[in-house]
């Protein structure tokens, strides 16, 4: 640690401060420092997805940022989000249609599928399957996700 | 109105069935909804430690010296350990089941000693406080090696000239020939004789949560629980045991949240098994999970087949043989303890399978090569089976200039037939591959189909109409693995708790993965005692808790741990039902039990809410006739045994646009008709299948672990290794047959393969569908842009 850098970031709301490694990305940081275990690590080159984070309003890549990096920045996580209510719409679609199987994919989709509400808020099925691209999931056919994300942004 | 005339819940009456067929959302969703699962990652314990490995950069070669001294002294590590070391605390194994008869494999250790026999094998284990450290670690071993020769290709494996293990004689590990007879007499008289050899690629199951573990050794009572991200938690608690030396009593398994399964966390790993002696050795808990280029290197793969396929029919189109010679590779090891020769043997028993010729040849060798292993991921030897007999009878239908649901339906095992042994031995106790191909065909419109097709055939835009028929194994008896040694159950329990408060509390062997394992036992659970779902609480995945059982796979969690569900939850509500008895001075056949209270049968008048009874019968038994004994926990068991495997079958059909400039397949539409038997959660069902026939089309259009002729796996990371992703995906539109099997009373076959089973070939008839009017066919999977322009003569 004796090249740690002493960050400071916004964690769903709560200011954190730390000496961090500069090696150590967002996502580890996230999981293994502050416990904010709902974020996963899937591939840790930024293909998968299951590390999707929203950091100062973007969705990122927690593997491919450094948590140094985030120094100054907000960052919001699937807790974060969920206890706000502000997934709280996407989620009960995603429950009533089952549009989640082992759920190790599911808090990034969510992340991507908030992402899209807020930027794209009338998207077509085409627009939702190829905004989910960057999100790999492998239990379900997508159909599921796709149909859940549909009803909330045209329901 | 006498007694006997009061309505009873006889097995299959509407009202018995409750909650089944009805598309519950499934409640344990809600946690991983907030990203509060637990994964198996997501667990830290005091002195936690970490592992990371050290593996062969090579496919083959001898370990001449290793230096730890650097990697001890790197900052945070607490040992450096190589195969030695841990082959004190961990016994070797060997991948072999007695009743595939004559299959070898050498022995196996946790960690290779003197010589790695793929690229990614680990010949040491470094553990350090963190991850990270662990990995620096491992860095700095030093290796002296010598390389071997490496035996890549399947026909040189087959030939033998360079043998991977001497003592073997050749890299054989398992044949298998079976033959009706006639078959020659049957081809020389055919009308019709078609014969293609189709290339299956190797792939695997990139399960989104890398394969996990933590294994937490207590040196005081000598006891070790590990939490494992595995399908099958008992047949782990036997294999930690009998391996690391500890009474089986004292070993506990704890499966969590799993990201994702599909075959590949059924299996004994090698750094799995070093993991959980480190543990012991190290006397504090350790974890391992894998990352991503790990995963490639050394989660197990799966097919890598050859296969030439003959097929004889009349000019009616009656097909009269099939004839069959399957090769496969499967790596150094024939994996522990379910081994590597399944595959090939249910190609074996699969071709030709939902049709009813007589005739049967097939010849299959599986043999070691310098790879990585492979074993039973999804559908295990399916796809292959019902590609090949697909592929060859649309061949078949070309040469007969035939509409290739019109051969099919001359030749589908008629649905009156059953039972019905098949020529290579199986027995299919009731099938509907009639009914199905007619709701298929009524579904995707055939008819239209030909004919917006043939208008785009004359607008120049090629497209084609695929299908597949398929029979899939469900529900295996212990004739699966129990009769050839291996200590997996084939029989699952359920434990049914009837709490105070009136809660009925689940407890089953099967796990859960994501599929609604749960959702569907709390569904069966509710209905069968007559308390409304939201009353039961399942617990699942941990040895110490639930009933004995086999775990999930080949899917028998509805079929098996379902029945075991039912019928616990029948014997409570009898037992239920004794104590509103005592309680209300009444007779026990006025009574039932109908969303969370007892009730008059008759009038249904309510009679004691089981909030009520719970109290009762737990705190105030002392108002109970002093000879009552109330028994509110219940345990019941099942094993299915009539039948080797509970058959389901379905067809599928795929629809693609094939790109002739490009190579490219865009996916239009695909269709699932399955008879899986009773449909619990039609919900839970369809997204299953969907997600079964994208890694099926994964299989058919994207995915394959490439190979140098050295050994090195060239696509080992997800930017190389394709995945099917949302946007490439068509809408799959899913329907069903319901046949219940009689063995049980639920009637539920499985239904978790099914997909993978069937989209490969009907992906593969669509594209030679579309690419026949330019003289191009297609057969090695995955059907990559570059092998398409190759059949077209682009490239």
């Amino acid at each position: 640690m004796e090249h740690a850098v002493e960050t400071t970031l916004t964690v769903n709301g709560i200011e954190v401060t730390r000496r961090i490694e500069p090696r150590r990305n967002l996502v580890d940081f996230l999981r293994e420092e502050l416990g904010l275990t709902g974020s996963h690590v899937g591939c840790e080159h930024g293909v998968c997805g299951a590390c999707t984070v929203r950091v100062d309003g973007e969705i990122v890549r927690g593997c491919l940022m450094l948590a140094v990096q985030a120094n100054g920045c907000k960052v919001e996580t699937i807790e974060g989000l969920s206890d706000s209510g502000e997934l709280a719409r996407l989620q009960k679609a995603f429950h009533d249609r089952n549009a989640l199987q082992c759920g190790f994919c599911t808090p990034a989709m969510l992340m991507a599928a908030r992402d899209l509400q807020l930027k794209n808020p009338k998207a077509s099925r085409e627009e939702i399957r190829t905004h989910l691209s960057g999100n790999y999931c492998r239990c379900t056919g997508y159909q599921a996700i796709v149909d859940a994300i549909e009803d909330v942004l045209h329901g | 109105m006498g007694k006997a005339e009061l309505p009873l819940h006889a097995p299959g009456t509407q009202l018995d069935k409750g909650y089944i067929g009805q598309s519950v959302p499934r409640a344990n969703a809600q946690r991983l909804l907030q990203g509060r699962g637990s994964f198996t990652d997501d667990l830290i314990f005091p002195r936690l430690a970490h592992v990371a490995f050290f593996r062969s950069p090579y496919a083959h070669a001898r370990v001449k010296r290793l230096d730890f001294k650097r990697a001890l002294r790197s900052p945070g590590v607490i040992g450096v350990f190589d195969g030695r070391a841990v082959a004190e605390y961990c016994k070797p194994w060997m991948g072999v089941l007695a009743h595939l008869k004559g299959i070898r494999s050498p022995e196996q250790h946790a960690i290779a000693i003197e010589r790695a026999c793929w690229q990614g094998e680990a010949v040491a284990a470094v553990v350090a406080e963190s991850r990270g450290q662990a990995e620096d670690a491992v860095g700095l071993i030093e290796a002296d090696w010598e390389e071997l020769p490496a035996v890549v290709d399947m026909d040189e494996a087959l030939a033998g000239k360079v043998v991977i293990h001497p003592e073997l004689g050749d890299n054989i590990c398992f044949k298998r020939e079976h033959d009706t007879g006639g078959v020659d007499e049957a081809f020389a008289k055919a009308d019709v004789v078609v014969e293609e050899t189709y290339n299956f690629g190797r792939h695997t199951g990139v399960c989104i949560e890398g394969r996990a573990i933590l294994a937490d050794y207590n040196a005081g009572e000598h006891s070790l629980t590990v939490y494992h991200a595995t399908q099958a938690p008992h047949m782990m608690q036997d294999i930690f045991s009998r391996h690391l030396g500890i009474p089986e009593a004292n070993v506990r398994v704890i499966a969590k949240d799993v990201g994702g399964s599909y075959g590949i966390k059924v299996h004994v790993y090698a750094d799995e098994m070093a993991t959980a002696a480190l543990s012991v050795m190290l006397r504090r808990p350790v974890k391992f999970v894998a990352d991503r280029l790990e995963s490639f290197l050394s989660d197990i793969h799966a097919r890598e087949h050859k296969v030439k396929v003959r097929l004889a029919c009349t000019k009616e189109g009656e097909i009269l043989a099939f004839d069959l010679d399957d090769l496969t590779a499967i790596g150094p090891y024939s994996v522990y303890p379910r081994t590597s020769g399944i595959e090939g043997n249910q190609v074996v028993n699969l071709t030709g399978g939902p049709y009813k010729h007589q005739k049967y040849r097939a010849k299959m060798n599986v043999v070691f090569t310098n790879k990585n292993v492979t074993c039973q991921y999804r559908a295990v030897g399916h796809p292959i089976a019902v590609a090949l007999t697909e592929a060859i009878v649309d061949r078949a239908a070309l040469e007969l200039k035939m509409d290739p649901a019109e051969l099919r339906r001359r030749n589908l095992i008629p649905d009156d037939a059953y039972p019905y042994t098949f020529p290579s031995g199986i027995k299919f106790e009731k099938l509907s591959h009639h009914r199905t191909l007619d709701k298929l065909l009524e579904l995707m419109d055939y008819k239209s189909l030909r004919a917006q097709q043939a208008d785009f055939r004359k607008k120049g835009v090629t497209r084609g109409i695929g299908l597949a028929a398929m029979i899939e194994v469900t529900n295996p008896s212990p004739a699966f693995y129990g009769v050839g040694g291996a200590r997996i159950s084939a029989q699952d329990g359920a434990t049914l708790r009837f709490e105070p408060t009136g809660m009925v509390t689940v407890l089953c062997g099967v796990t859960e993965q994501g599929q609604g394992t749960e959702g569907i036992f709390a569904q069966i659970a509710a209905s069968a005692v007559g308390v409304t779902v939201d009353k039961v609480r399942v617990i699942t995945g941990d040895t110490g808790v639930t009933p004995y059982g086999g775990g999930t796979w080949a899917s028998r969690g509805a079929g098996i741990g379902g029945e075991a569900v039912l019928l616990a939850g029948r014997a409570l509500r009898s037992n239920i039902l004794d104590v509103a008895a005592v309680v209300l001075k009444m007779d026990k056949a006025e009574l039932d039990i109908v969303k969370n209270e007892v009730v008059n049968r008759l009038t249904l008048e309510a009679k004691l809410p089981l909030a009520e009874l719970g109290r009762i019968a737990h705190f105030r038994p002392d108002t109970l006739p002093v000879d009552f004994q109330s028994e509110l926990t219940v345990t019941r068991s099942y094993t299915p045994r009539q039948y080797a495997f509970t058959f389901s079958n379905g067809i599928q059909a795929s629809y693609v646009e094939v790109d002739p400039e490009t190579g490219f397949v865009k996916l239009l539409k695909h269709w699932c008709v399955e008879d899986a038997g009773t449909v619990i959660n039609p919900m839970l069902v369809d997204e299953q299948i969907r997600g079964g026939v994208v890694q099926g089309i994964g299989a058919a259009l994207y995915e394959e672990c490439l190979y140098g002729p050295d050994g090195q796996l060239l696509n080992g990371n997800m930017a190389d290794y394709l995945v099917p992703m949302s946007s490439e995906m068509p809408d799959i539109v899913c329907a069903h047959i319901e046949t219940p099997t009689k063995q049980s009373q639920l009637g539920a076959k499985g239904v978790g393969e099914a997909g993978t089973a069937g989209a490969p070939g009907a992906v593969m008839n669509a594209i030679n569908d579309a690419l026949a009017p330019l003289g191009a066919r297609v057969t090695a999977m995955p059907f990559t842009p570059e092998r398409i322009l190759v059949a077209l003569r682009k490239i």
